[in-house]
């Protein structure tokens, strides 16, 4: 096990800069999650602390070395690819024994790491199977196992769920989960979806265009988004965003483009005359009170209810605990929790903190 | 009829021809009808009548008797035919093996990021697309005793006193069709395993190098074993191809100096058409079949899916 240090990590392909500058501190044993839009730079980012890519500029370190110039098969990670790049031609216990075998280890030897490893996967039944004669979550798994029984350390994971299906994707990221609290192994993961990040992350790094736009815990991602790419991507239904000012009459008062009074937190005079949007999460609406919404569809999952509805021009999400009984087309009242809502600045998307 | 099956009662004509536009054999038979009275004519016929000449005295301009098994014997009795036999098997075991082993290094380093790669990979196929009596041409004026490009620059470079007798010698002789032979082919060899190796997914190699791999090991576990099916078919090809030459020989030696490059193929020419015995010629072709036989048996067990080739898709 170790620290990953990524120290102002440049990428370029020809001149084309793809990662712009990233300063990451990852700790011993920490679960980290990589993620952001397709194309943003993850897996170019991770293929570099792999050392499959060159680096172009800054540092990056393993424990206390710097590996930059230090080969893949001396860095001691082990990867999960997202097609599992499994070898075709050896059984399921020749692709998890491969790396012990280069390393001469003895047949015992190998038996002992293969099989436990085997074990926890589900996969003790297929060790003779070959990789074609497997289902793709059987696949994954041993993509996973061929990992494990390396022992490395840090593990990566460059999108291991987005092949499989969506109940199988839930089931497994339960089990990686898991596993990293058995193995207390680093781990570095890359996903394109908030959700896995949000459920399995101890830290989410969010990326967009080679840039990271913020490192934090999940929850504290969710409940204080730096700026607006942030607050937009992480979470499902999206934040609701509306355009706005603060009013000069009130500055109390969040009046949106389309004349929409909205509640703020506490009076922010010193912000009146700025182009600012206004956002808050779904749950942040309850039913009843000053501001009515109208209703466009309504879809009840059974645990909550999710109305999708217009205030002024602006389309809005919200998620109710309760059961809701408005039809399309008409008004329902709500209020605004003025606690849960965020400012950001419209012209350069940062949050506005607390003057 | 003594199964009752539901035909209809309308004329048995009529329910011949429904019954064989459903069936699944019927249809298959009779569309691979044209192809096979074809394969007949073309293929079956001269093979058969080259295996009947092989049995009969025929000469050039005189139809032949049955005369059984008296070619053949002959034939084993002729110290040229079994030196064309030695010929034959040595050309083809060092020109394949060279073939495969250059083809193979070649067809890797075309399949690296090199610079102009489209350019070179279009120039490795020049051997391959140039007439083989072209080609043969330029070796023969390559190889000649006097004007020869090698002996000259070796000349000139003072490794050498006398020009080289490349074709007058027969070790020296036997060498340089091979080599020939190897120019010629490595084109085929080395673009089917490039195509090959790049049906590999890259992440193969890296996983591999990520598990402690050197190339050499990376080479060794991943490269060679999912290369494996497509050498089989390769040096299958390359190997019929390379047994039955027959050009090359014919431009750059005519089977000399005394037998020490005839091969089987052109021993069973020279017989045949300039000798006349057509018989004796028809003989040693057949001779080659059972060495071809044996190509064509390794190549069905070599290109039969492995097991790691079953099951579904990947
Ligand atoms: N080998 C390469 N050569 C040139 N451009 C590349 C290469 N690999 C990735 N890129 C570019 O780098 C960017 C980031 O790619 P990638 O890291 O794969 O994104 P992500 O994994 O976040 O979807 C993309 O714009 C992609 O086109
Ligand atoms: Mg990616």
């Amino acid at each position: 096990m170790a620290s990953v240090d990524i120290v102002d990590v440049r990428k370029y392909f020809g001149a084309h800069p793809v990662i712009k500058g990233v300063d990451v501190q990852i700790e011993d044993g920490e679960f980290v999650i990589l993620v952001g839009p397709s194309g943003c730079g993850k897996s170019t980012l991770l293929r570099m602390i792999a050392g499959l890519e060159h680096i172009s500029g800054g540092e990056i370190r393993i424990g206390d070395r710097v590996v930059n110039d230090v080969p893949p098969k001396d860095r001691d990670i082990a990867m999960v690819f997202q097609n599992y790049a499994l070898y075709p031609h050896m059984t399921v216990a020749d692709n998890m024994a491969f790396s012990l075998k280069l390393k001469g280890a003895s047949r015992s030897e190998i038996e002992d790491r293969v099989k436990p490893a085997a074990a926890i996967l589900g996969l003790s039944a297929y060790l003779d199977r070959f990789p074609r004669q497997l289902s793709g979550g059987q696949r994954q798994r041993v993509a996973m196992g061929r990992a494990i029984v390396r022992d490395p350390q840090v593990f990566l994971f460059d999108e291991p769920l987005s092949n499989l299906d969506a109940k199988l994707r839930v089931s497994m990221r339960t089990e990686i989960k898991s596993l990293h609290q058995r193995l207390t192994t680093t781990t570095i993961y890359v996903t394109h979806d908030q959700i896995e990040a949000m459920t399995m992350a101890d830290k989410i790094v969010v990326m967009q265009d080679g840039r990271i736009e913020q490192i934090g815990a999940p929850l504290e991602l969710y409940d204080r988004p730096d700026n607006l790419f942030v607050a937009g991507f992480i979470g499902s239904p999206a934040m609701n965003m509306l355009h706005g000012r603060v009013d000069s009459a009130d500055p109390s008062r969040f009046v949106t483009r389309d004349g929409v009074v909205l509640p703020l937190g506490r009076p922010r005079p010193d912000l009146t005359g700025r182009d600012l949007v206004y956002g808050m999460r779904p749950e942040a609406i309850q039913l009843g009170g000053s501001v009515s919404i109208q209703v466009d569809v309504i879809e009840p999952t059974g645990s909550e209810s999710q109305v999708i509805g217009r205030l002024g021009a602006a389309e809005i999400a919200c998620v109710f605990r309760e059961r809701v009984s408005v039809r399309p087309g008409e008004m329902m009242p709500v209020s605004i929790d003025p606690a849960a809502t965020h400012l950001f600045d419209a012209a350069d998307g940062r949050r506005i903190t607390a003057a | 009829m003594s199964v009752s099956t539901a035909s209809p009662p309308a004329g048995t004509k009529a329910s011949f021809f429904e019954r064989l536009s459903q069936s699944r054999n019927g249809l298959g038979l009779l569309f691979m009808l044209p192809a096979a009275l074809f394969l007949l004519c073309f293929l079956t016929y001269p093979l058969g009548l080259g295996v009947w000449l092989g049995f009969t005295d025929t000469m050039i301009g005189r139809p032949g008797i049955f005369i059984g098994l008296e070619n053949y014997e002959y034939l084993w009795h002729d110290r040229v035919f079994w030196m064309s036999v030695f010929n034959t098997v040595v050309y083809t075991a060092v020109a394949s093996v060279l073939k495969f082993v250059l083809g193979l290094w070649l067809a890797i380093i075309l399949n690296e990021h090199l610079p102009f790669k489209t350019f070179f990979r279009a120039i490795i196929l020049l051997p391959w697309v140039v007439p083989t009596v072209l080609s043969a041409l330029a070796f023969w004026w390559i190889y000649d005793s006097q004007f020869s490009i090698i002996s000259f620059v070796l000349m000139k470079a003072g490794l050498i006193s006398a020009p080289i007798n490349f074709l007058g010698d027969p070790t020296n002789a036997r060498l340089s069709v091979i080599a020939a032979n190897v120019w010629r082919g490595i084109p085929f060899v080395a673009i089917s395993l490039l195509a090959g190796l790049q049906t590999i997914p890259a992440s193969l190699h890296e996983a591999a190098a990520l598990d402690g791999a050197t190339s050499w090991q990376r080479f060794r576990s991943i490269t060679l074993p999912l290369l494996t099916p497509i050498i089989a078919v390769v040096m299958t090809f390359s190997v019929l191809f390379t047994f039955t030459d027959f050009q090359l020989i014919y431009v750059l030696t005519k089977g000399g100096p005394v037998n020490a490059t005839h091969l089987m193929a052109t021993l069973s020419f020279q017989r045949g058409i300039p000798g006349g015995a057509l018989g004796e010629g028809a003989a040693i072709a057949v001779a080659m079949v059972p060495f071809l036989l044996a190509a064509i048996l390794f190549s069905f067990f070599g290109l039969q899916r492995r097991r790691w080739q079953q099951g579904g898709s990947d």
